[in-house]
């Protein structure tokens, strides 16, 4: 498995001279086995990777994690939506108010957007996420519902060769009387738990998650947390902050690094991760 | 094994309510009540742990209003969890301390997306007299 970070940054895009190591694109990894191309969210980072992709033809798997802005807004500027010879299929997470094709459209329409979801003239295939882990390939993929507003999920994708864990927007400590809460009343953790890679939510220093409880973000504390009781087998933090540039991020990061008993790397625009 | 988030989201909440509150799974385990309920059950949540259906319902004997014994199939709860439907009455519990006390009962059921049945939560009140 190849996993390549083309968005890293959380909420809104930051692109600038402050910014450059880390990215300023929104969330957007691939993630390439033998068999299948996976791309999960399409933040703005999306943008450059449809591009890396003129040739490629047959099957695209786009795994949201929710419809927030930061992790849709790419869509329309992804270049193999627009081919005929490219078959999307676009998993999000369920909801009980309209099915995934409404609310993609609520973007992917007039006034927001010019071209209509159905006009894209690709062919696309949407999907709920299923609780249950299915098979994309030759891989597994579990997306389960995690904390963060509105119907969020995270992903697990496991092929022969290892598994990278994908939860860019979680708040595991949101309300919890004690953090870390024991393994199975901790959100997320199932899929976390002994993965090779875990991308995971770093957007607020401790200070900052003070004032920001609810938002659905953690802390870089609560990453650490998380990503040790899960046992990971490296962290990679994700979703930063707008506010934080280069220098803070590297700061950041390396207060982890610091730490014993995890391997961290800042995820920054570009990073690549073979397993 | 892990909980399902709806169950996690209100565990917490219910850990920060000064309401008794009781929260089952799918199964009728009795996987958590908050401090609040735990002088109306007689032993703290941390002593008694997760307990199986047949554990709990066999530990707590409950009485209706006319002082009859509920089955374990029509505690409010189970009752909630099996017609997926809200219940509120009144009912006497008997908890581990041996101690009766009279207790306003309203328990729902939590169906999450996909109307995957999750489990059931039950809120206590110490019972008012009744009105006129």
């Amino acid at each position: 498995m190849r996993i390549r970070l083309w968005g890293t940054r959380g909420s809104v895009a930051s692109p600038g001279p402050d910014t450059v190591r880390y990215g300023g694109n929104t969330a957007c990894v691939e993630v390439r086995t033998a068999s299948v191309l996976i791309v999960l969210d399409a933040g703005t980072g999306i943008r450059r990777l449809g591009a890396q992709l003129s040739d490629y033809s047959g099957r695209i798997d786009l795994m949201l994690t929710h419809l927030h802005l930061d992790h849709l807004q790419g869509l329309g500027f992804f270049e193999p939506c627009f081919r005929p010879d490219v078959e999307l299929h676009i998993w999000g997470p369920a909801s009980t108010t309209a099915d995934l094709g409404e609310r993609l459209a609520r973007y992917l329409s007039p006034p927001l957007f010019p071209v209509r979801l159905r006009n894209l003239g690709g062919r696309v295939v949407l999907h709920d996420v299923p609780r249950e882990p299915f098979e994309v390939g030759d891989v597994v993929v579990h997306g389960q519902p995690i904390i963060h507003p509105g119907p969020t999920v995270g992903y697990r994708i496991t092929d022969g060769s290892g598994s990278l864990a994908y939860l860019p927007d979680h708040e595991p400590a949101l309300g919890a009387p004690t953090y870390p809460m024991p393994p199975a009343w901790t959100s997320g953790h199932e899929l976390a738990a002994g993965a090779d890679v875990l991308l995971h939510d770093a957007q607020y220093t401790t200070d900052e998650y003070a004032t920001r409880v609810g938002w659905g973000h953690s802390s870089i504390d609560q990453t650490w947390e998380f990503a040790r009781q899960a046992e990971v087998g490296q962290l990679v933090t994700f979703h930063h902050d707008p506010s934080h540039d280069d220098d803070q991020l590297d700061s950041l990061v390396a207060q982890l690094q610091e730490r014993d008993g995890l391997e961290v790397t800042g995820g920054t625009e570009g990073l690549e991760i073979a397993l | 094994m892990a909980q399902p988030i709806e169950l996690i989201l209100v565990r917490h909440l219910a850990s920060r309510l000064t309401i008794p509150t009781l929260l089952t799974d799918v199964e009728g385990t009795l996987v958590f009540y908050n401090e609040a309920a735990e002088p109306l059950l007689g032993r703290r949540f941390d002593e008694a742990g997760e307990m199986a259906f047949d554990e709990w319902t066999s530990a707590y004997a409950v009485r209706d209003e006319s002082g009859q014994l509920v089955r374990s199939e029509q505690i409010p709860l189970v009752r909630a969890l099996r017609s997926r439907r809200p219940i509120h009455v009144r009912i006497e519990i008997i908890g581990l301390d041996g101690t009766p006390r009279m207790l306003e009962v309203s328990a729902f059921p939590l169906v999450g997306q996909g109307d995957q049945r999750l489990g059931a939560v039950t809120f206590f009140w110490e019972s008012q007299a009744e009105e006129g």
